[in-house]
């Protein structure tokens, strides 16, 4: 069963949503992790450093492991960021500030 | 007209928190209840985002029952108008100014938007943040905190992949495997590093909590019906894959807590939930100059801080489970109360709270005693294993400034390698390189709770107070 059955969950209809350009689904209530771990999605950013992939690790919003751009806005914590429709998110590469 | 009502400020809508809440406004106080959180319920009865329209939310999780109690509790206060529940605001900052307190907050997930809460006094139940022992490939996409797993798990109906090691050490492994489990994510292995036997020898301590004992069985049923292996006395030492998590290889431990050579076998998962205990959250005590202990918050009895006016209550002064931050909870919240309007408060008032607290603290104490991560954890970390997430400061540089450059202390690693100076400030590696040096842990001394905006910071007594209802007493 996965967990959305297990709470009997009835969220309001899916809507789309951008990483990078491609399409993916969210549900009214998910935070940018969970929508992309539902995607099967688990990284979303590299570090300034030695470039390597991270996603989620804390998940309560204070590791900042999880950051990412949303709608041009670099930094956010993907784990506390409610989506809304037409949300463009943005791996985010070192800083998120280009260059 | 009835004199207006002492104002009293809560942050944290867990457990601690909301026990206070109701204490304090049926005591003739009107509460201003702060959370950074959507929903009230904290960690424990962190609730699903209410849009994902959750009918069986209950299915997620313990003491259900309890949840409602405080949840109806909180909205009847609401309604009198004794109580206000702010949520989306992140607390950076109290401040004591002549006769009460400003709280400081940022508005919403962006935290760009400043607000302020004034208040005659304070209670901070903040509750803690879990800690991770660092060893090689825990970088990797995939590796998770269990309490994190268990967040968004309970949070947003979400998991991260198919076939999961929960591992570490402590009693939230459980909750954790079990509720991955009814998830329907494949639990591969419970890897806890302790040895439950040592448990059972004190058993003075875990006797004198029966419910504790069925809490224990009923974690053991659910873990054999799910056909999940448990591995006692073993630990995760790396996990594997390139891009993200393939494979975790455990081994078993001796008494000592090393390694036992030839015991590593290969897991394959694709999550890894880990976590070695829990730290108190104690910026905002830190920053109001209230008196710390080790890593926690000192309180006295009646759950005061050593500054006037500022009580704390759960696992901010110490870690110890839902049930002890409720019994805190509703003692600060009853201390409170008879203080705020110019009483001395009667300890017989709360002497079942009492009495729980005592023995709560006392299971715990025997609990801490036996789920300690293992002896020898730091012989695992390779010299170019990361050990500072944010910076990406590697366990080679952290040694060399110990025995190269003689580092005794957190701190002076700090300004070495720049461990603990990145986005979480430490709170991520600040237990490892305690390790690494040898030295005791101690919490890190931060400015704000949270990273502000500069322009925030210029503003800050400029903001709008927040909306509170006024009592209607
Ligand atoms: C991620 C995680 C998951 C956990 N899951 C479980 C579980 O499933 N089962 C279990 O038995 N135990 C769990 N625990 C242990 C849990 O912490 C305690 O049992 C219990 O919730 C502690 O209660 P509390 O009231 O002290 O704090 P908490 O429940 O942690 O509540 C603290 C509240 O304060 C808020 N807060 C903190 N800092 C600020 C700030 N600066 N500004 C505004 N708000 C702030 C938080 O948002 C939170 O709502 C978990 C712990 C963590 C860290
Ligand atoms: S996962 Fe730690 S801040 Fe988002």
């Amino acid at each position: 069963m996965n967990p959305l059955e297990l709470a009997q969950a009835r969220p309001a209809p899916a809507f789309t949503v951008t990483l990078d350009g491609r399409e993916i689904e969210a549900l009214p209530g998910q935070t940018v992790a969970a929508a992309l771990w539902t995607a099967g999605i688990t990284s979303w950013r590299s570090t300034r450093g030695e470039g390597r992939p991270r996603g989620v690790f804390c998940g309560i919003g204070v590791c900042y492991d999880c950051l990412v751009t949303v709608n041009d806005r670099p930094n956010q914590r993907a784990c506390l960021v409610p989506l809304k429709p037409g949300d463009a998110i943005r791996t985010q590469e070192g800083t998120g500030h280009g260059g | 007209m009835a004199a207006e009502r002492p104002h009293l400020a809560v942050i944290g809508a867990g457990p601690a928190g909301l026990a206070a809440t109701l204490a304090a406004a049926r005591h003739g106080v009107r509460v201003t209840l702060v959370d950074s959180a959507p929903e009230a319920g904290g960690q424990f009865y962190r609730q699903p985002a209410r849009e994902l329209g959750a009918r069986r939310p209950e299915a997620l999780h313990h003491e259900w029952r309890t949840w409602e109690r405080l949840r109806d509790g909180l909205r009847t206060h609401q309604r009198a108008g004794s109580a206000a529940h702010l949520t989306d605001h992140h607390v950076w900052l109290v401040e004591r100014r002549p006769g009460g307190f400003t709280v400081h907050a940022l508005l919403g997930p962006e935290q760009a938007e400043p607000a302020e809460v004034r208040a005659d006094a304070v209670l901070l139940a903040t509750g803690g943040y879990e800690k991770v022992l660092p060893f090689p490939g825990w970088t990797l996409p995939g590796v998770v905190t269990a309490g994190g797993a268990q967040a968004m798990l309970k949070g947003t109906l979400s998991v991260s992949g198919r076939t999961a090691v929960v591992a570490g050490t402590g009693p939230l492994l459980l909750p954790v495997a079990t509720g991955l489990a009814a998830a329907g994510v494949r639990v591969a292995a419970l890897v806890e590093s302790a040895d439950p036997r040592d448990f059972v020898r004190r058993s003075r301590a875990l006797s004198a909590q029966p419910a504790k004992l069925a809490e224990g069985a009923r974690y053991a049923a659910q873990l054999a019906r799910h056909r999940v292996r448990t591995l006692v006395h073993h630990t995760v030492v790396e996990a594997h894959g390139t891009d993200r998590l393939e494979a975790v290889t455990v081994a078993g431990l001796d008494r000592s807590g090393r390694v036992r050579p030839g015991t590593e076998r290969r897991i394959a998962c694709d999550t890894l939930a880990v976590g070695h205990g829990m730290l108190p959250h104690t910026d905002l005590a830190q920053g109001l100059g209230c008196r710390i202990d080790g890593v926690a918050v000192h309180v006295d009895d009646e759950q005061r801080t050593d500054v006037p006016g500022v009580w704390a209550a759960g696992e901010a002064t110490g870690i110890g489970g839902a049930a002890l931050s409720l019994a805190e909870g509703h003692i600060a919240g009853r201390s409170i109360a008879a203080r705020l309007t110019g009483g001395e408060p009667d300890p017989h008032d709360w002497a079942g709270a009492g009495r729980a607290r005592t023995a709560l603290r006392r299971f715990f104490a025997t609990l801490d005693e036996v789920y300690a991560p293992p002896a020898h954890w730091a012989e695992q970390l390779t010299d170019d294993t990361v050990v500072c997430r944010c910076e990406e400061v590697t366990g080679g540089a952290i040694r060399e400034a110990v025995t190269g450059l003689g580092a005794g202390d957190q701190r002076t690693v700090k300004l070495l390698t720049r461990a603990g100076m990145g986005w979480c400030q430490g709170r991520m590696c600040g237990s490892a390189v305690a390790g690494l040096v040898g030295c005791p842990e101690t919490a890190a001394r931060r400015p704000f709770a949270r990273p502000v905006p500069l322009g925030v910071l210029a503003r800050a007594g400029e903001a709008p107070e927040a909306e509170v209802p006024e009592a209607d007493v």
